[in-house]
């Protein structure tokens, strides 16, 4: 039986010409990055060839790329790198409800250490309340983080007008200090963060145009290896170090480079960058066919997350009197791989935060299923996912007390 | 598959005596929608035996298959013999459950005494 893999925001297959390309910096390019000699600098070479790659898809100077181990670490490092950087500034951090939990933790992380956080709600789709960004700031903020595109229901935040927002305010503050003596910072704070593990490689990416100061990235989330992604930050901004140790990445982020990984990174950024128009616009056709289809043949299904400013790939459903985990398993058993945010597939038996916050009930958060459309995707494989959760819904509605 | 073992899918996927009764002597439930479980346990009742038991529960895999097993482990068994069926005696029929999921077991045995109770108070015991 063939299987059908759904769950790209999950994480995606490497691409067999990113392989091709990491391969030789394991056993023969195999030089530490900051040795002086000839297989050093033959490795220094390519971690640099591969920051100006990543530094392209983002519309970012190379310098302004700091690798990391992923997207976890480039959130930690931006949260809590500015936190402590700006603590003297001020002790005051706004994200939303719905981040991810590695922008999450750590924020539960900086309040124990004194810092206030304040979680913005977002509307039935999922869109923050920009009216509420406005009435939360205040002149101790030093930190705002916003995800530009959320995982589990493909929510896009309208991230250039959030920097508006804050570039005005932080024009705001300059004007009401004048009479201060004002710290020689060369930049304004709050600083602006976004995690946009979830839209680069899927979305056109230019960081000036989104006037983000700082932005995070995974590799495996666009075709990329495990264990690589970096952290964006603009030039002229500084933030306390989260590894500390050598001086590697600009005496930013200490520890010998991952010279495959980073590679690896560069190359599927390269080549994403070449296909992303044609994936979009494949993409979104897809998921929209997919989004129909269900509707249509499967009744009391709701689409969660907003309809338009969506992912192209992600679909979430809620589908009245089952449970997310039995069709889950049911679907694997079938050869299709997806998602759910039920509690009963978590570790702590929590249901999504990110349902909960759109003010669905728990009821319907534990009824979700997550599909995450990808480069292989057919649609083929689409048909043959609806007939088969046709008969799922059905079994699990025979067995439910509730339907 | 998460480390649920073949009887437990077995139950999962092919589980025994789904369904109401009409005219049930006894009705148990347990769970509620917040936590996303819920079971409903009918039971029929003839000279102190539980001749008939039928099930419907919203859940995990773990759910239908520890109320599939527990009406399997009652049917047949005397009104007392079914107060004491535990929710270890489920999941051990089942060959163990992952420890995240043992509730769910709690839940089958806390509906099936809820039956049980159910049908001892309307017939006055």
């Amino acid at each position: 039986m063939s299987k059908i893999y759904l769950d790209y925001a999950a994480t995606t297959p490497t691409d067999p010409r990113v392989l091709k390309a990491m391969e030789p910096y394991f056993c023969q390019k195999f030089g530490n990055p900051s040795s002086i000699h000839s297989f050093g600098q033959e490795t220094r070479k390519a971690i640099e060839k591969a920051r100006q790659q990543v530094a392209d898809l983002i519309g970012a100077h190379s310098e302004e790329i700091v690798f990391t181990s992923g997207g976890t670490e480039a959130n930690n490092f931006a949260l809590k790198g500015a936190a402590y950087a700006l603590k003297d500034k001020g002790n005051h951090i706004i994200v939303s409800t719905i981040e991810h939990h590695a922008i999450l933790e750590p924020c539960k992380f900086l309040e124990k250490q004194g810092f206030k956080v304040t979680y913005l709600s977002v509307d039935r789709d999922g869109i923050i309340n920009i009216n509420e960004l406005k009435r939360v700031l205040r002149p101790e903020t030093i930190l705002v983080s916003i995800m530009h595109a959320n995982n589990e229901i493909g929510t896009i935040q309208p991230i250039a007008e959030i920097a508006n927002i804050i570039r005005n305010f932080r024009n705001s503050k300059s004007e009401t200090l004048n009479s201060k003596q004002i710290p020689n910072f060369k930049f304004q704070t709050p600083l602006f963060h976004t995690d946009a593990v979830q839209t680069v490689g899927h979305l056109p990416i230019d960081v000036g145009k989104l006037g983000v100061d700082l932005l995070s990235i995974s590799a495996h989330k666009f075709y990329g290896p495990k264990g690589v992604g970096a952290l964006y930050i603009r030039k002229g901004i500084k933030i306390e170090s989260f590894l500390h140790g050598g001086e590697q990445e600009r005496n930013r982020r200490a520890s010998t480079e991952n010279v495959p990984g980073i590679v690896g990174f560069g190359q599927a950024a390269e080549l994403v960058k070449k296909e992303i128009k044609k994936e979009i616009k494949q993409l979104t056709g897809l998921r929209d066919y997919f989004i129909k289809k269900n509707l249509a043949e499967i009744k009391d299904v709701q689409l969660n997350g907003d309809p338009i400013q969506r992912l192209p790939n992600n679909i979430n459903f809620s589908i009245k009197g089952v449970e997310g985990e039995a069709m889950l398993l049911s679907l694997d058993q079938d050869g299709i791989a997806c998602s759910t945010g039920s509690a009963c597939s978590s570790s702590t038996l929590e249901p999504s935060h990110v349902l909960l916050a759109l003010g669905l009930s728990e009821e319907v958060a534990h009824s979700s299923l997550r599909f995450s459309l990808g480069r292989y995707t057919t649609k083929k494989d689409l048909d043959y996912t609806i007939e088969k959760l046709k008969i799922i819904v059905n079994r699990l509605r025979k067995i439910s007390p509730i339907y | 598959m998460l480390n649920y073992s073949q009887k437990l899918l077995d139950h999962f996927f092919h589980p025994r005596n789904v369904g109401e009764i009409k005219n049930p002597d006894g009705v148990g439930r347990a769970g509620n929608p917040v936590c996303g479980d819920i079971l409903e346990l009918y039971i029929k009742v003839k000279n102190n035996k539980i001749t008939n038991i039928k099930f419907k529960t919203l859940g995990c895999a773990a759910a239908l298959a520890t109320s599939s097993m527990i009406t399997e482990l009652t049917k047949g068994k005397t009104v007392e013999e079914a107060l004491k069926i535990s929710n270890q005696d489920v999941t051990e029929a089942l060959g163990g459950v992952p420890a995240v999921k043992r509730h769910c077991s709690v839940l089958a045995e806390q509906a099936l005494k809820a039956a049980v109770k159910d049908y001892l108070n309307k017939n006055d015991k």
